[in-house]
Formats: structure tokens, C-alpha cells, sequence
């Protein structure tokens, strides 16, 4: 990816290799790949079965997620799909009773032995409903940039992430205003923007929509577009329209197990699978 | 059927009164004027205890005036009354008092809210809620017997040694004084700041912590750069309650602090607070100036934590508006 602020060069992705994690550089930066074959995977993930207390939520989910497309997790309440997405970036570690099995490679290594400040460094999290730090604009942007250290100039850096999120013809006059100023909207674009700030390679967004009118809920999907070159996305949903625009692949879940996953209209229009075909018509759910 | 219709509810003879009866709710005015009756009461109760302090200090208001507050004589043989002493000794001590409990509280506070499991937090906060229910006697009797002593013969002798320098920590060690008053006063109040710190971390939203840790904010990061910030409203009122309670804690003051009516800039001298002085000299009072002297010093009490409190709602006020209001 050739956007801003990038300081490495190198596109050393082994992917299709076992023997992995004898490059030396994977310890010290990150590699992030430059624009890869469509292809390539960039989480692996096996046998993943997490649960709060004696809950078991999900029980064994396989399912690969390619990079540079909007992968969409669709199913009823309570079936897991946030679990999911929140077990990606280690965020189920917030809740103290839960325990995750199995295995979660990002481009081939466990993040379960990654240090969790960097695994999230390099997986953002859009949450379901806008939470703004009660701080400026200017500088719920600018908060991972600041956390990480981060060198050169802040304020371009704000304005880029701004742009990418679609905010800032919105705000550029007021970027010391307190965020709460902003519309619910506003307030979730500015939170894209956040989490783009530190330049993730994965962008995790859990029903981003969910308290949005359908105008902003549109100017989001537009941006999920536009981020995909530069960003892998894996967007959960209850809004079954939004999955069939907005992603490339579709996984339902159903209960805490991947029912069935499939290029998106492939899933929408000739599901594999009775049950795809009974949530997606709408007979429950 | 229209008439009927149209009759009923507004009654006549036995039935429209029984219906009226029936519907006036006597549970609801009884309420309301019990809770109005307490309501009043309270601002009745503070009324009269302002006029009766105000009254009963008039002779001492009379004869000294404003300069009462700028005369440092405490003579009650010569009828020579000044309050200076006691208003440094009540602002100094309680000062040191807040600077020794608000990071110890404050750091409780996060590390019971941030850092330990659910269950374990609840059972050390009810420990700390206890801790404020101790007798400010038995306070006192701890900072006799136990602090005291160790002030005396390790603390100032070290601050002496390193910081000896600073006036602060100059003159000899007696243990009795403003540092020794004034950490009792710090540990007695500490838990009043984590209490409602506490409460207060416990009730920002878990959405400003996830916020936080996804751009790959530290546990400590979170805590200190999101959670606090959005709840220093709260936390400053925790402080203003401590500083209110500190200001006017009596009997573990005036075990420790020496009671002597003088100025001192080092913290190892005696001194001596408002609340300290109204209570030791109030049975030795035997002339009316001198009760009126006292009664005004209570007056005086009054006033600063009033005056006080005021400054900690226009604090809060003032950096709740900076750009942070919340919906």
C-alpha cells in the first residue's frame, strides 16, 4: 500500500509458506503488503471456539479472509458474529470470564503470541455505536497517532485520515470543537478516521450502521469502497441490503457456527444451504 | 344515554361524592407535604444556624472587626483575639492533607476499577468504605501512639537531612504539628476519594475504554488518557467532599497538631486549626467576648467551606466546557 506515513519498503509477505517466521524483520516492523493478489489471505483462522464463563458462544469456526476485500458477517442476534470480529483483534480480552481456542493467523502468525498493543496497532475497530473521546476533533484523531510515537507532521496526518474518512469538508473549520458537537454520523466517520489514523492493515467494524440514518449509512458504504485498496475490511451487519452492496464475501453465522461462506452474491442469490436461504428471506432472524 | 354520559363524572348527590372520594388521592398529598415539610426544613435549618452564628459573634465582630482575620495574637487573659492562626493551621494541614490522599486515592481508585477482577474490587472498596466509618478519635489515637513517633524519629529527620534546605522542613522534630496533622487528615480522607472516584471511573462507558485500547492504547494508557479524563467531573467533586471533611475534622487534629496558636512555615512546628480551637477552648471560655470570639471562628469555618465549594463547582464547571460537553 503506497499511502502516507509508511516508513518500510519492503512487500516481503511469504504467504503461501508454513515455514513462516524465520524473516527476521517480523519481529521489528510489521510488514504490510503492498497491493496483493486478491487471493491472498491475510487472517487464518481454525478450530476457533470462544466462551464467556461456562457459555460456549462459538464452537469451532474455520474461515479464511482474504485481504483488500470487505468480507460482511451476517446473521440473528446472538449468533456470535461480534464475538467473532471482536476475538480478531483480541478485544474479547476486555471481558475477563471469556477464553478463546483454536487458532487466528494474521498473515501467519498467532496472534494469540503477538504483543496485543501491536496486534492492534495493526487491526482497527470501528464499534457499533459512535464513541468519541470528550476531546477536540483534532485530537480524537490525532490519540493513536500520539500513543504510537508518531513522528512527522500531526496535523497532516489528521487531515489525511479526515479525508479518507469523508469528514473533512464537514469539519476543517472546526477541528477544536469538541466531538460531541458533531452529528451520529459525523461522530462515526470521525471514528473511522481514528482508527485510520495509525494506518491499520485490517479494519474491524462492528455494525458501524446500526444508529445511522440511511443518507450516512450510504456516505459509509461509499468509504468501505474506497478504503479497500489500502484496507482488508470485515464488517458485521444486521442489514442484509448492506452486506449484498457493500462486501465481496459473505459468512453466516447461525448459533456460534459458520453456516456458510461464499463470494456475496453468490451467498444472496443461490445460497448453498437451507438456512442461508431461510435468514436471507427472511423467515427468521 | 348523552345525559347520563355527561353526568357522571361530574356527580351529584351521594354517588358524585363517594366518586370524588374515591378518586382524591390522599396518598399523594400526604407525600407531597411530608417531603415538602423535609425539604424546608433543611433550608430553614441552615438559616437559622447562619443567624445564630452571626448573632452570637457580634460582640467579637464588633470589637476586632475585618482585622480579626489578619491578627495573628491569640492572648485570652489580655482579651486579645486573633484568628490568622487558625486559618493557616486549618488551610495548611488541609492542604498537605489532599496532597498526601489525592494520588493515593485517585491511584486506588483506577487500580480497583482498572486493573482487579469485579469481584475482588467490590470486596476491597466495602473494606475502604469502612475505613471512613472509623471514629475520628480512634484516628487520632493512631496518629498519637503510631505516627507520631515515627515522624518524630524517622520522617523528619530524613526530610530534614534531604530537603532541609526548603523552609518547609527546617527547625526541631517534635512529631506533634502541621505534618503530622496533616497525614492523619490525608489517611482519614482518602477514602472518601476513592469511594466516589470509584463510582465514578465504574460509570464511563465501556466504549471509551475499547475506543482506547483498539488504537493500541496500553491497559494504563486507557486509563489515564480516556477513562480519568472523562470522569474528572466526578473526581473533583471526590476531592471537594474530601478537602470539605478535611477542613473541618476536629477531634484527630487536635490530638496531633500540638495546639499552638502561632505561625510557623515549617511543618514540624505546632499550630493549631479553627475546629481544633472551638473545641478545646470552649469549656474554658469565660468571658462573653471570648464565646463570641469562638462563635466567630466557627462563622469563619462556615464561610471557606462555602467559599470553597463554590470554587470547586466553578473548577468544574469551567473544564467540563472546554470543548467536552457531553449529550
Amino acid at each position: 500500500m503506497a499511502s502516507v506515513g509508511t516508513v518500510h519498503s519492503g512487500n516481503n509477505v511469504n504467504l503461501k509458506s508454513e515455514q513462516s517466521v524465520d524473516t527476521p524483520q517480523r519481529f521489528s516492523l510489521p510488514p504490510k503488503p503492498s497491493v496483493t493478489a486478491d487471493s491472498s489471505l491475510r487472517f487464518k483462522i481454525s478450530g476457533l471456539k470462544v466462551s464467556y464463563g461456562p457459555k460456549e458462544v462459538l464452537h469451532g469456526i474455520d474461515i479464511n479472509i482474504s485481504s483488500n476485500v470487505v468480507t460482511a458477517l451476517i446473521g440473528p442476534s446472538g449468533c456470535g458474529k461480534s464475538t467473532f470480529l471482536r476475538s480478531l483483534n483480541r478485544m474479547t480480552e476486555t471481558v475477563r470470564t471469556a477464553r478463546v481456542e483454536g487458532d487466528i493467523l494474521l498473515d501467519d502468525e498467532n496472534i494469540a503470541d503477538m504483543d496485543v498493543v501491536k496486534l492492534r496497532r495493526r487491526v482497527g475497530m470501528v464499534f457499533q455505536r459512535p464513541n468519541p473521546f470528550p476531546k477536540s476533533i483534532f485530537d480524537n484523531v490525532a490519540y493513536g497517532l500520539r500513543i504510537n510515537g508518531h513522528k512527522g507532521s500531526l496535523s497532516e496526518s489528521v487531515e489525511h485520515s479526515l479525508r479518507r474518512a469523508a469528514l473533512w469538508d464537514e469539519v476543517k473549520d472546526q477541528l477544536h470543537k469538541s466531538a460531541y458537537t458533531l452529528s451520529g454520523g459525523q461522530q462515526q466517520r470521525l471514528c473511522i478516521a481514528r482508527a485510520l489514523a495509525v494506518d491499520p492493515e485490517v479494519l474491524l467494524l462492528d455494525e458501524p450502521c446500526s444508529a445511522l440514518d440511511p443518507v450516512t449509512t450510504a456516505k459509509i458504504e461509499e468509504l468501505l469502497f474506497q478504503l479497500k485498496p489500502s484496507c482488508t475490511i470485515v464488517i458485521v451487519t444486521h442489514n442484509m441490503q448492506q452486506a449484498a452492496r457493500a462486501s465481496d464475501f459473505t459468512a453466516f453465522l447461525l448459533e456460534g457456527r459458520l453456516i456458510e461462506y461464499q463470494p456475496t452474491p453468490k451467498l444472496f442469490t443461490t445460497p448453498a444451504d437451507p438456512r442461508t436461504e431461510a435468514y436471507i428471506t427472511g423467515r427468521f432472524g | 344515554m348523552t345525559t347520563t354520559d355527561l353526568a357522571a363524572p361530574a356527580g351529584n348527590g351521594f354517588t358524585g361524592v363517594w366518586r370524588r372520594l374515591r378518586n382524591f388521592d390522599l396518598g399523594d398529598s400526604v407525600a407531597y407535604s411530608i417531603t415538602l415539610l423535609a425539604g424546608t426544613g433543611i433550608f430553614i435549618l441552615v438559616g437559622v444556624l447562619l443567624v445564630e452564628l452571626w448573632l452570637n459573634s457580634r460582640l467579637a465582630r464588633h470589637e476586632f472587626g475585618w482585622k480579626f482575620l489578619f491578627t495573628s495574637i491569640w492572648d485570652p487573659i489580655a482579651q486579645h483575639f486573633g484568628a490568622l492562626p487558625f486559618l493557616y493551621g486549618t488551610l495548611v494541614t488541609s492542604l498537605l492533607a489532599l496532597i498526601i490522599a489525592i494520588p493515593l486515592g485517585l491511584g486506588t481508585a483506577i487500580f480497583l476499577v482498572e486493573l482487579v477482577p469485579a469481584w475482588l474490587s467490590d470486596w476491597l472498596a466495602f473494606i475502604i468504605d469502612l475505613l471512613a466509618a472509623v471514629p475520628s478519635v480512634v484516628y487520632g489515637l493512631l496518629g498519637i501512639f503510631v505516627l507520631v513517633p515515627i515522624i518524630r524519629s524517622g520522617v523528619e529527620p530524613f526530610l530534614q537531612s534531604t530537603l532541609g534546605s526548603l523552609p518547609l522542613f527546617q527547625g526541631p522534630a517534635y512529631g506533634f504539628g502541621f505534618l503530622a496533622a496533616g497525614v492523619v487528615l490525608g489517611i482519614m480522607v482518602v477514602p472518601f476519594i476513592v469511594s466516589v472516584s470509584r463510582e465514578v471511573l465504574l460509570a464511563v462507558p465501556q466504549e471509551q475504554r475499547e475506543a482506547a485500547l483498539s488504537l493500541g492504547a496500553t491497559q494504563w494508557e486507557a486509563a489515564s488518557q480516556v477513562v480519568v479524563p472523562y470522569a474528572r467531573s466526578g473526581i473533583f467533586g471526590s476531592i471537594f467532599l474530601a478537602l470539605a471533611r478535611a477542613l473541618g475534622e476536629t477531634m484527630a487534629v487536635t490530638m496531633v497538631i500540638g495546639n499552638d496558636p502561632s505561625i510557623h512555615t515549617s511543618l514540624f512546628a505546632s499550630g493549631y486549626s479553627i475546629a481544633a480551637v472551638i473545641a478545646n477552648e470552649f469549656a474554658e471560655a469565660t468571658s462573653t467576648l471570648y464565646i463570641h470570639v469562638l462563635i466567630e471562628l466557627g462563622l469563619i469555618l462556615f464561610g471557606l467551606t462555602f467559599i470553597l465549594n463554590a470554587l470547586a463547582r466553578l473548577l468544574i464547571l469551567a473544564t467540563v466546557r472546554r470543548g467536552t460537553v457531553r449529550p
